[in-house]
């Protein structure tokens, strides 16, 4: 399943719902506001870790970019896509969750 | 793309595949919208002879407790009508157990929501199902479609 | 692939309006097929259209009307949704003894049925919301 999270996880729940939702070998998509929890050394940091080792997160680059996100500031081995990336996700996944 | 094995596929009447729909419920009541406008595509959406259910999650689980009085309010309120789903066939309502501990509450604090069951001469059933998180990321990963309120 | 997309907020507010075109562009853009976007909760606001945003800004709603006209993109506001928020068509106005009517070039109002067919005819739905 491809899930969807929009929301910064130091503002929303859901990004931590989903985690403790999504089944491992998931693809975890982080859209909008959510994209801050791609970044290295915040509180958030150590639950995207671990869920990278069971899930492959995704950062759309777009939303990063509007946020001044650069790689220097990313957790490492974080795939970035773009909305054609985002796409191919929904293709090769069966069935898409928004976690709004 | 992911095969798919038709041969478990289930039809409705019209001999269209039958998808399972679930509807999940993260939003307290009356703070917001979205749990009553979740309720009407519940309802509505029960026309269409698809497998729907509905999960509440997190806040959600407040949707379904006791005693909501909105009068003082001057809104609607909207508990009653989910003692309507059991009439339109929506008979699963899967609620998380972690989701409930985290705010005190147990099954006797939520609405007694019930369904007759057809099949065993109307025996009325609770709708509400306790599961686990594990369980309900079963359930999630059995969904064709999903959609959160 | 036949892609649904349901969008639940309003232009401007959310930036779900905005994430949901750009997604249905890329739909498009790779050859798949969009089988309908349904606009729900305050997203039935991309409907209208009495919206007047700043020039030098995105106009939300023309957009999705050029999406409609040069795709055939089947846009559909939910009836109910917009009834409680204020968006009509002329049927609805006079349904409704209104003075007036709003709807945007390329918008439909519909039930909600109509998002339910939405999930069974497509094989993705997306939603795109707060």
């Amino acid at each position: 399943m491809l899930h969807t999270v929009n929301k910064s996880p130091f503002d929303s729940h859901s990004l931590q719902t989903c985690l403790g939702l999504a089944k491992a070998g998931s693809d975890i998509l982080l859209i909008e506001d959510a994209v801050y929890a791609a970044m290295s050394g915040t509180a958030m940091t150590s639950l995207i870790e671990s869920a990278m080792s069971s899930s492959t997160i995704y950062v759309l680059e777009p939303d990063l970019r509007a946020r001044g996100i650069g790689s220097e500031k990313m957790i490492s081995g974080i795939n970035l896509v773009g909305y054609d990336g985002f796409v191919e996700l929904a293709v090769t996944n069966d069935k898409v969750q928004s976690w709004l | 793309m992911k095969q798919i094995d038709y041969w478990f596929l289930v039809t409705n009447e019209s001999g269209k595949a039958v998808k399972k729909f679930m509807y999940v419920n993260r939003h307290a009541p009356h703070g917001t919208i979205y749990p009553l406008e979740g309720l009407e595509v519940a309802l509505v959406g029960a026309a269409f002879d698809q497998d729907v259910s509905m999960a509440f999650i997190g806040d959600g689980v407040f949707q379904l407790t006791k005693g909501q009085d909105t009068a003082d309010l001057g809104i609607k309120n909207c508990a009653p009508t989910y003692g309507a789903l059991g009439d339109y066939e929506v008979t699963k309502l899967y609620v998380e157990q972690e989701s409930l501990d985290e705010r005190g509450l147990e099954l006797n604090d939520l609405m007694n929501l019930t369904w007759e069951d057809e099949e065993e001469d109307w025996a009325e059933k609770p709708s509400i199902r306790v599961v686990s998180r594990a369980q309900l990321s079963d359930l999630l990963e059995q969904q064709d479609v999903i959609l959160n309120f | 692939m036949k892609f649904s997309v349901m969008v639940n907020e309003g232009p401007y507010t959310h930036q779900a309006a905005d994430t949901a075109y750009h997604f249905i562009r890329a739909v498009l853009d790779a050859g798949h097929e969009i089988f309908r976007v349904f606009f729900y909760h305050d997203g039935v606001h991309n409907g209208t259209r009495m919206t007047t945003p700043p020039q030098d800004d995105r106009h939300i709603v023309d957009r999705w009307s050029e999406l409609a006209h040069d795709h055939d993109i089947d846009l559909v506001v939910c009836v109910a949704a917009a009834q409680r928020r204020g968006i009509l068509d002329k049927d609805e106005a006079k349904r409704n003894g209104k003075d007036g009517h709003n709807i945007a070039p390329g918008f439909r109002i519909s039930g909600l049925g109509q998002l339910i067919e939405a999930g069974i005819e497509a094989d993705r739905l997306l939603v795109f919301g707060d």
